[in-house]
């Protein structure tokens, strides 16, 4: 019922998955120990100077591509002063008016409504070091510094004002991440902050064409914080409009513990940062034939694999997006495929009881022991009547715990299912003759009755009795006797 | 023109703490200063690029290889405050 509309932009920040930084030989490796993936160059001692490293370009172009922007044919770093102790020189390495690409876009659905995002640009830059607080920013007494981060490339992913609530944010940021961990150029871990953001966020009235005044959301590292921290922004701001204030541009953090965003004093985070040329490095022109070959080499994207998937495989909508939302599950599922394929079916146990057991423990899909060939052995095992489907639920996990083939978890445990008929009607015979209430109704009509005494057989067989052949056993038995 | 509030909004973000008197005479030298790129301005540029570098270069990369660490101590040789292996800075914000 609320008559602003909300406008939000993103701020992405993706570190670049080099083994060296961006401009010196020092490490980029995550969690070492404080201030030892150090050289002259990223601790910004004097006389020495940056070189930038090639594979960065090459990211970075990669990345931009998989986002449909337009690669520059020009392209030179900038200064981006400001005072910070996170740089060790006072300043940042980053490009102003001259990234690398611009004008690309993303689509994304929201309430079965798909909307394409424009990308304003993706620029290259060396990441900060990292400041820990004794408590919060607001009230620690000192700060420590960690220098080792200070120099990991990064590329900066600036979207258009063009998202309408928190869910569409959390849906650009997801699927960002998707594209860009299937392009291979980072790992995009949110938790390592490899995948980090800022939102821009104000309001207007509804139908208007001009922007209301914004404020910049800091400190969103995780999908649920950037929609949290969006969703109270949204109330808060509503709340001060509708009783006729105004919003205060200003940079505010976001409190997971409390739940709230709090103002960062603006005067220190004065935007002024006095960009200009870095006179240190050299300008950068982009050759288009390494450009046509950086984009020959790219996978095929999300989109394309999920309209495949459908296309090709016949697959619903929703099980396309999620084989689809990893590279890494996708290519799992389709090698799955190669052993055993059917679509449909592989689909149901890798949405199934796979995602069931990898949300369980806490893993992905690359720590999974199940090989594709594995679970494809035990579809097959499955159809040719030698485990019922309920019991391959238990082997499978079992697989998913050890990594060993079906075939083995099915002889070591004795799983082999039982379709022996003479087997199975001494059981059968049992176990009426042990339910004479159940046979009962069953007589007179109450047909509910027969599936309880399925399930005494299957009981009594641990699970391995050929579920249809009990059926078809126990229906011929009941009404040969009722005559 | 160079105001006394832009020599005080320039000093805040170098962090100098100026005086009075000092204010006045840097607002006096930076107008100077102005005034001489005043006198570049008026030369006509339409034809010209605009620079990047002044060395004709470009296109120097660096493979993605990792070389040799300092050994922390040298990197913390020179901090003025530190705490163990960190960097010790005041509170900024």
């Amino acid at each position: 019922m609320s008559h602003y509309e909300t406008v939000i932009g993103l701020e992405v920040h993706v570190e670049l998955k080099t083994r060296s930084k961006i401009f010196c030989d020092s490490t980029t490796e995550f969690g070492g120990e404080p201030n030892t993936h150090l050289c002259p160059v990223c601790l910004g001692l004097p006389g020495v100077l940056p070189v930038v490293n090639k594979r960065v370009v090459e990211y970075a172009i990669r990345a931009a591509l998989a986002l449909n922007c337009q690669i520059a044919g020009f392209t030179k770093f900038d200064r981006k002063n400001y005072y910070y102790p996170d740089m060790p020189k006072n300043y940042q390495i980053s490009q102003y008016d001259l990234p690398i690409a611009r004008h690309g876009y993303l689509d994304i659905e929201v309430n079965n409504e798909v909307r394409r995002i424009g990308i304003t640009r993706l620029h290259m830059e060396e990441d900060t070091g990292k400041l820990v607080h004794q408590g919060t920013i607001t009230s620690t007494p000192y700060s420590l510094v960690d220098y080792n981060r200070a120099g990991v490339p990064l590329v900066e992913i600036v979207s258009e004002p063009d998202l309408r609530s928190p869910e569409e944010a959390r849906a650009f940021m997801e699927k960002l991440k998707t594209i860009i961990q299937y392009t291979g150029v980072s790992d995009c871990k949110m938790e390592e902050g490899s995948l980090r953001c800022d939102a821009n966020i104000s309001l207007r009235p509804a139908g208007s064409g001009q922007l209301g005044t914004k404020t910049e959301i800091k400190n969103l590292n995780s999908f649920k914080a950037l929609y949290r921290a969006l969703s109270y922004e949204v109330e808060r701001q509503t709340g001060i409009l509708s009783k006729g204030g105004r919003i205060l541009q200003e940079t505010r953090t976001w409190d997971e513990e409390k739940g709230v965003t709090l103002p960062l004093r603006s005067k220190e985070y004065a935007h002024d940062y006095r960009y200009f040329p870095d006179p240190d490095l050299v300008p950068l022109v982009i050759d288009p034939e390494w450009v046509e070959d950086i984009r020959n080499s790219l996978p095929e994207l999300p989109d394309a694999r999920r309209e495949r998937y459908m296309q090709e495989y016949g697959l619903p909508a929703y099980d396309a997006g999620i084989l689809t939302s990893t590279k890494e599950l996708a290519d799992f599922f389709e090698s799955c495929l190669s052993a055993y394929p059917n679509p449909k079916a592989v689909s149901n146990w890798v949405m199934g009881e796979l995602s069931r057991l990898l949300n369980a423990s806490g893993m992905d899909i690359t720590a999974c022991k199940i090989k594709p060939s594995q679970l494809g052995s035990l579809l097959q095992l499955i159809d040719e009547g030698t485990i019922s489907g309920k019991i391959a639920k238990t082997v499978f996990e079992e697989m998913f715990a050890s990594g060993k083939d079906p075939g083995d978890i099915i002889e070591e445990k004795g799983l082999v299912q039982i379709s022996d008929v003479n087997t199975l009607m001494t059981v059968v015979a049992e176990v009426l003759a042990s339910n004479p209430k159940s046979v009962e109704d069953f007589r007179s009509g109450r047909e509910r009755a027969l599936g309880f005494l399925v399930g005494q057989v299957m009981k009594a067989t641990r699970g391995k009795a050929n579920p249809e052949m009990v059926n078809r056993l126990l229906k011929e038995k009941l009404l040969q006797e009722k005559l | 023109m160079v105001t006394r509030e832009d020599v005080e909004h320039v000093a805040l973000l170098g962090r100098l703490e100026l005086t009075d008197e000092e204010k006045e005479i840097y607002a006096r030298q930076l107008n100077e200063l102005l005034g001489h790129f005043r006198a570049l301005q008026r030369l006509d540029t339409d034809n010209v690029q605009p620079t990047a570098h002044v060395l004709p270069l470009n296109n120097v990369y660096r493979e993605d290889w990792v070389g040799q660490h300092m050994p922390r101590e040298d990197a913390l040789a020179n901090c003025p405050d530190r705490d163990e292996n960190y960097f010790k800075v005041p509170r900024i914000v």
